[in-house]
């Protein structure tokens, strides 16, 4: 018996199978419950409202002033969410966790401060090399991963974890060892490596906005290119479905998974270069993670691992991240962004009991067609 | 000599709270739950533990404020863990995605009440926090022996740790012959919550005086490769855990060493996860993991 399609299904049915209407409800229920909190811990959630729209479009309400500097700082902070981001989709359409973007972003940064504390300083070039040196480090940070989990099955997450903390010491070792580096900062980088784009600097007040916006903006490409449109995505996208399946048409299973790591790794290593390059002036010590890299896979998960969800997301948290001092300043605790984003990754969890609520009640549906045909 | 001895209560202090939540997390794998959430927890527990007995000491509570204070961790521990539960079990979600929710969630949380309890990034701190014993050992690393004992004695030794294990290998058959998958893994997971939350108030009230974002730092993560290092066992987690723990203190043994102390003391502290990376691999041949484990049991599905 052919089952009929159901022409019945409500609106909300089709509303809530559809992955980008369920993203833009779980932040909106993240929020509502943030809302709530602040107001149940006697704060004026406005204030939070406020301060998102002044990172959103620069305007202050209470002054009625516009800032474009925050316009700039939103778009500064979104590129490294949305890369590490990417890291974290593009490990997942091959049905990976990748946790270790933190520790690949790491290694990009490190590996970009130590070229651009000692390549020479040709214009152009310098940052460049810089970059690519981090995109090849990346790349092997990643594919270790990927190499361990497809020869020896040991679990991604587990060696993920190990690796994020074993980049964030080494990069203290190397960077600890640069003549003239303190407790936390390297020297002064050379003025040639810096990703500083005038023009930017001039429209947006002076933000940190850099250069490497554009790298963002190629990625998206490339990402939104390598899924949709190559053989290589495919084979992903295959593995990621039935790793069985795909070994049997002929895809090399321990390639694809390698690979897959390994450009996450290259995404993660990318905006580690560029806040390196882009936000600051020396090199920095690090000595706790800075959680772009955490904070991706949460990135990735509101936007559905497709680039343009990714995108948003990634925009989203940079929004959020850019609204955190000017609510500590209008007396909101700025982790509410942090609650806000958490909640957010725990209602994607839940959003699995909504799978099961739409089965449940097209199973209903289906039991009374059957029954009202049998009377 | 006398200084590696002398040694021997650090180690203590730094495993036990890593080896408590380990044995939690133990316990909720081999039900067939994988919990990351273990570092979120710790943290929940240790805010908790730790602006607790800064109230209790504040108001006169003497003695027993720490003790209490533990068990406040432990509890909103379990309360938290509540949610994973819900999810991994009830609407058989993604068992990464709600612990890595759960571990965001648990940045912003501890440290927004901070804000709320004492306006300030921090709890305020406390006067005195846990005090050693004649050998100078802290009470936690007790109440980890303890721990390890129990859940030893539960899973190996009780029906219900047989039934336990049954839904970690395998939950249908489990069901087929009576036992509740669901109940089972609930009290697995909420148990963790418990250990993890208990875990952070025995960190903070042994090797700080107040909570920061910074002073779990990964611990939790450390617990959770210490499961699978320890290959599932009480005993290997305990020897994992170990290992963690000596490699530490070996960063503050290092100073009195001439030739250790050339190294950066960085070094020491990539050992444990170096170590723990390279055993993955060499053990990697036979898969020692439950064999359920991190998958959703569907009742009725084949």
């Amino acid at each position: 018996m052919k089952l009929k399609k159901n022409d019945n299904s409500s609106l909300l049915e089709s509303l809530l199978s559809n992955n980008s209407f369920v993203s833009i409800l779980v932040v909106v229920l993240g929020f509502l419950v943030g809302t709530i909190l602040v107001a149940l811990v006697g704060k004026n959630p406005a204030n939070m409202y406020k301060a998102v729209l002044q990172a959103l479009t620069g305007y202050n309400i209470d002054k009625g002033k516009f800032y474009v500097r925050y316009i700039g700082e939103t778009l500064n902070y979104m590129v490294p969410f949305v890369l590490c981001g990417f890291s974290m989709a593009f490990a997942a359409r091959s049905g990976l966790f990748n946790i270790g973007g933190e520790g690949q972003y790491i290694v990009g940064l490190t590996v970009a401060q130590v070229l651009a504390l000692y390549f020479p300083q040709i214009p152009i070039l310098h940052p460049i090399v810089c970059i690519l040196g981090a995109v090849i480090v990346g790349a092997v940070w990643g594919g270790i991963v990927g190499l361990l989990k497809a020869k020896f099955e040991v679990s991604e997450v587990v060696s993920t974890i190990m690796l994020n903390y074993i980049a964030l010491y080494l990069s203290r070792i190397i960077c600890l060892a640069i003549p003239g580096s303190n407790t936390y900062k390297t020297p002064n980088f050379p003025k040639t490596a810096l990703l500083t784009n005038n023009f930017f600097i001039k429209i947006t007040n002076s933000s940190l906005l850099n250069n490497g916006i554009f790298i963002m903006i190629a990625c998206v490409i490339i990402y939104w290119y390598i899924m949709e449109k190559t053989t290589l995505g495919f084979s992903l996208r295959a593995t990621g479905f039935n790793k069985d399946a795909a070994k049997m048409s002929g895809i090399n299973v321990v390639k694809s998974i390698t690979v897959s790591m390994a450009v996450s790794g290259i995404f993660a290593a990318l905006a580690g270069a560029i806040v390196a390059l882009g936000s600051f002036k020396y090199g920095r010590v690090i000595s706790s993670m800075d959680n772009y890299g955490f904070n991706g896979i949460a990135v990735a998960l509101v936007g559905n691992n497709t680039a343009l969800g990714t995108l948003f997301a990634g925009y989203l948290f940079g929004l959020l991240k850019n609204a955190q001092p000017l609510m500590q300043g209008l007396g909101i605790p700025k982790e509410i962004t942090f609650i806000i984003q958490g909640l957010i990754v725990v209602f994607i969890a839940l959003r699995a009991g909504l799978q099961l609520y739409l089965q449940f009640i097209q199973k209903k549906r289906l039991q009374k067609e059957v029954l009202s045909k049998n009377e | 000599m006398s200084s590696l001895i002398s040694v021997i209560p650090s180690i203590l202090m730094i495993v036990a709270p890593i080896l408590i939540a380990a044995i939690g997390g133990m316990i909720c794998e081999r039900s067939g739950v994988v919990n990351i959430a273990l570092e979120g927890l710790m943290g929940i527990g240790g805010c908790t533990a730790a602006a607790a007995h800064y109230f209790m000491e504040a108001a006169g509570f003497g003695g027993s404020s720490v003790w209490l204070a533990l068990l406040f961790g432990s509890l909103v521990g379990l309360l938290f863990s509540v949610i994973h539960a819900v999810a991994a079990i009830d609407l058989r979600a993604d068992q990464t995605i709600s612990g890595t929710g759960l571990n965001l969630l648990a940045d912003g949380v501890t440290i927004f009440a901070s804000q709320i309890l004492f306006n300030a990034d921090r709890t305020k701190e406390f006067k005195m926090g846990m005090l050693t014993d004649k050998l100078g050992i802290y009470p936690t690393a007790y109440i980890a022996l303890v721990v390890v004992l129990i859940a030893w004695f539960v899973l190996y030794k009780l029906p219900f740790g047989m039934h336990l294990r049954a839904c970690g290998e395998h939950p249908s058959a489990a069901d087929s012959v009576g036992i509740n998958v669901r109940k089972i893994r609930y009290s697995a997971v909420l148990t963790s919550g418990f250990l993890a939350g208990l875990a952070g108030g025995c960190c903070i009230l042994t090797q700080s005086i107040q909570y920061t974002a910074g002073t779990i730092n990964g611990r939790g993560f450390i617990a959770l490769a210490a499961v699978s290092f320890g290959r599932w066992t009480p005993l290997g987690v305990t020897g994992a855990a170990f290992l963690f723990g000596a490699s530490q203190a070996l960063t503050v043994v290092a100073n009195n060493f001439s030739f250790l102390r050339q190294f950066p003391s960085e070094i020491f502290n990539i050992i444990p996860y170096f170590v723990t990376l390279v055993a993955l691999v060499i053990f990697s041949g036979k898969n020692y993991s439950p064999a359920a484990n991190g998958k959703a049991y569907e009742k009725g599905a084949s």
